[in-house]
């Protein structure tokens, strides 16, 4: 799950780390208030969603009288801010963060993710802030600087230290930063997090560390055990099918094709969406109606996939370990029935009941093709979509 | 020959009365799997599927002398169940469960390689030896005891390749499902590793999907140390880049961890790569003759 900027700030405030005063406003009116409430004669203000690239989207502003903060608000609240990270559609700004403008001397960067490959809690600090970090990690990678978390000590003060000294950083700087990294990684293992980043970190004029922006990613197993983080969670972010399904429990990912695909696990479901495309045609979604499917699940599923106008013919694709494929094909024949089903749909069963599974979509007089194998299925969904491309 | 399981290993259940561990103890007994016993606290001196059941994974290690635990608790519990594994000196632990907190893992595998016990999973199917010993929730019947040992990520795709390698005559002489999540307790190379010292299997079926570098560093170790055929499928060549394909692994971020990067590593390192998932049968035939 991630978070906006003003609440991953939020965060970094309860851990004492710093970060400007700010204030998340919905409405015109309160970002104008927001600024004499801040104070000063200068603010930042910029949209909250769920995407990087807002300043070059012109989602981020300098303002210099309450007039202008209530002005960007209005030109914003309710639009859709659309940056080289969002689809063409963008994504909703239903909040704006006003804050008190810094003094920048110098950007620098500072991360942490959970590293696969090491099977650690990795931190990474550059000099190079401010910029897309994915570039100086492949264009001059001696440039990000490394640490990694032992999981059973955690962060210790001496790595900090490192860091801040390899980073260029003198005087009371490298105690801030040793504090900041402590914090962080405190942060980090309370809250689960999967991803975490501050960039720019600025030092600004006077000489001292600030968190200018701030971006969290939350691990989404971890999220039965903080409370605090469900109640961060904005579903206007995300796509409405894909909040849908998550309700039910199922697996969905929206894509751009025509043909609806509903499977039973994670990877088949992918390689069923490949095979899809290889043999011409084009997945319209990725779907797992997982091992615990019931009737009722695999019905929801259904429905939203043909709630998406542009699927114009469905694949079911069912692999029956612990799931039963008559379940299944009760499911299917119940959801065509129930919402009437325009398009062809394509049902292959495999494993645990299967004929059985094939005798109720035969019995049950709905318009389903039968497929005798994941070739066929494929072969026949493509052409009854309309064929390849 | 097979690895990690055979007729001889000895299996207790951690979750053993809950719904999931009752209905899959019942199902590897049922095909042979020598359980031999289970836990769950509070439950201790009890008799479930005529199997005695214990307090403390400690007292079910003395008291059965078990080679192996497969673990079948909720999410929440299963880093204090692998933990209680380890230190109660189990050396095979099968976990099952999905969900699971990666920094819970994190934490769990560090500890597993500390006392070099073996971890398999989370979030997997588990381990079988087809005909001997049945810990994990695949279907028993789709396989046939055989020659192809399978490593895969995902588990309805390891039932896809125990089909093909069945209805080709083959057969499995073990299959592993490493599991779908970002921290896996074993990896493709320690997998690869057992099936090129295992006397009965004669080619390796690999199955990998988007997200991580699994796949890429069981590239370079199949060029170094692998000398048995290897087919290799990736699932996920169409999924878009940021999004969570299902699996807590299976994401495509900062433009790392594509299906593309990963068939190309694999095919550097002379493995066979289908891409389609309905050709791995006809995959290893192409490279063995068979």
């Amino acid at each position: 799950m991630n978070l906006h900027e003003y609440q991953a700030k939020q965060l970094f405030a309860d851990y004492n780390l710093p970060v400007s005063k700010g204030i998340a406003v919905d409405s015109p009116v309160a970002a104008a208030a927001a600024t004499s409430e801040i104070g000063g004669d200068k603010w930042v203000v910029k949209v909250q969603v769920h995407a990087g690239g807002r300043g070059k989207a012109g989602g981020v502003k300098l303002v210099d009288s309450a007039a202008a903060a209530e002005e960007f608000a209005s030109q914003w609240l309710g639009k859709k801010l659309v940056t080289y990270q969002t689809d063409a559609g963008g994504q909703p700004v239903h909040k704006i963060l006003v804050e008190a403008c810094t003094d920048i001397a110098q950007e620098l960067y500072l991360g942490a993710v959970v590293d696969r490959a090491s099977r650690r809690v990795v931190f990474m600090a550059s000099v190079e802030g401010g910029v897309e970090i994915e570039k100086v990690a492949q264009e001059t990678p001696e440039k990000i600087l490394k640490t990694t978390i032992d999981p059973l000590t955690g962060a210790q003060a001496y790595q900090g230290r490192e860091l801040a000294f390899r980073l260029g950083l003198s005087g009371v700087q490298v105690k801030q930063f040793t504090q900041l990294f402590l914090g962080l990684a405190r942060l980090f293992h309370d809250l689960d997090l999967a991803l975490l980043e501050i960039n720019p970190l600025v030092i600004t004029d006077t000489g001292d560390l600030h968190c200018l922006d701030g971006k969290i990613n939350i691990d989404g197993n971890a999220m039965y055990r903080q409370p605090g983080l469900q109640e961060m969670h904005d579903p206007s972010q995300e796509d409405e099918r894909e909040a849908r399904a998550a309700k039910w429990d199922l697996n969905y990912v929206a894509l751009d094709g025509n043909i609806g695909c509903m499977v039973n696990g994670a990877g088949l479901a992918m390689g069923t969406m490949d095979i899809v495309q290889l043999f011409g045609g084009s997945p319209a979604n990725f779907l797992d109606v997982g091992g615990g499917a019931t009737k009722e699940r695999v019905s929801e599923a259904f429905k939203i996939i043909l709630s998406d106008e542009n699927v114009s013919a469905v694949l079911v694709n069912i692999f029956g370990g612990i799931v039963r494929c008559d379940l299944i094909a009760e499911g299917v024949v119940g959801a065509v029935q129930e919402i009437g089903v325009a398009v062809p749909v394509i049902v292959r069963l495999e494993g645990n009941n299967a004929e059985l599974g094939r005798e109720v979509l035969q019995k049950s007089g709905v318009n389903i093709i039968a497929a005798s194998s994941l070739a066929d299925a494929a072969e026949k969904v493509v052409s009854a979509a309309g064929g390849a491309q | 020959m097979s690895i990690l399981v055979d007729k001889n290993t000895r299996v207790i259940c951690q979750g053993f009365t809950g719904a999931q561990g009752t209905f899959h103890s019942e199902q590897a007994i049922a095909y042979g799997t020598q359980m031999v016993g289970g836990v769950t606290p509070g439950k201790g001196g009890q008799v479930h599927l005529d199997l005695p059941v214990f307090n403390t994974v400690t007292e079910a290690f003395a008291e059965t002398a078990a080679d192996a635990s497969v673990i079948y608790v909720p999410a929440p519990y299963c880093k204090d169940s692998i933990l209680e594994a380890v230190d109660a000196g189990i050396k095979l632990i099968v976990c099952i469960t999905e969900g699971i907190p990666t920094l819970d893992m994190l934490v769990a595998k560090e500890k597993c390689d500390q006392a070099g016990v073996r971890l398999i999973g989370p979030n997997c199917p588990g381990v079988i030896t087809p005909g001997e010993c049945k810990i994990g929730i695949m279907p028993g019947h789709i396989h046939l005891p055989g020659k192809v040992g399978i490593i895969s990520r995902s588990g309805t795709l390891t039932y896809e390749a125990v089909k093909q390698t069945t209805d080709g005559g083959f057969g499995q002489s073990s299959c592993v499902g490493i599991g779908g999540d970002p921290i896996p307790g074993s990896n493709f190379i320690d997998i690869l590793g057992l099936f090129e010292e295992d006397g009965q299997t004669e080619a390796i079926v690999m199955i990998g999907e988007i997200g991580g570098t699994a796949e890429e560093e069981a590239a370079a170790f199949i060029k170094a140390n692998v000398s048995k055929p290897v087919v290799a499928y990736i699932a996920g060549v169409t999924a878009p880049a940021g999004k969570r394909m299902g699996h807590a692994g299976a994401i495509i971020s900062g433009g790392k961890g594509t299906a593309e990067e990963k068939f190309s590593a694999l095919q550097d390192a002379g493995v066979k790569t289908v891409r389609s998932l309905a050709d791995i049968g006809s995959g290893l035939s192409e490279i063995t003759g068979w």
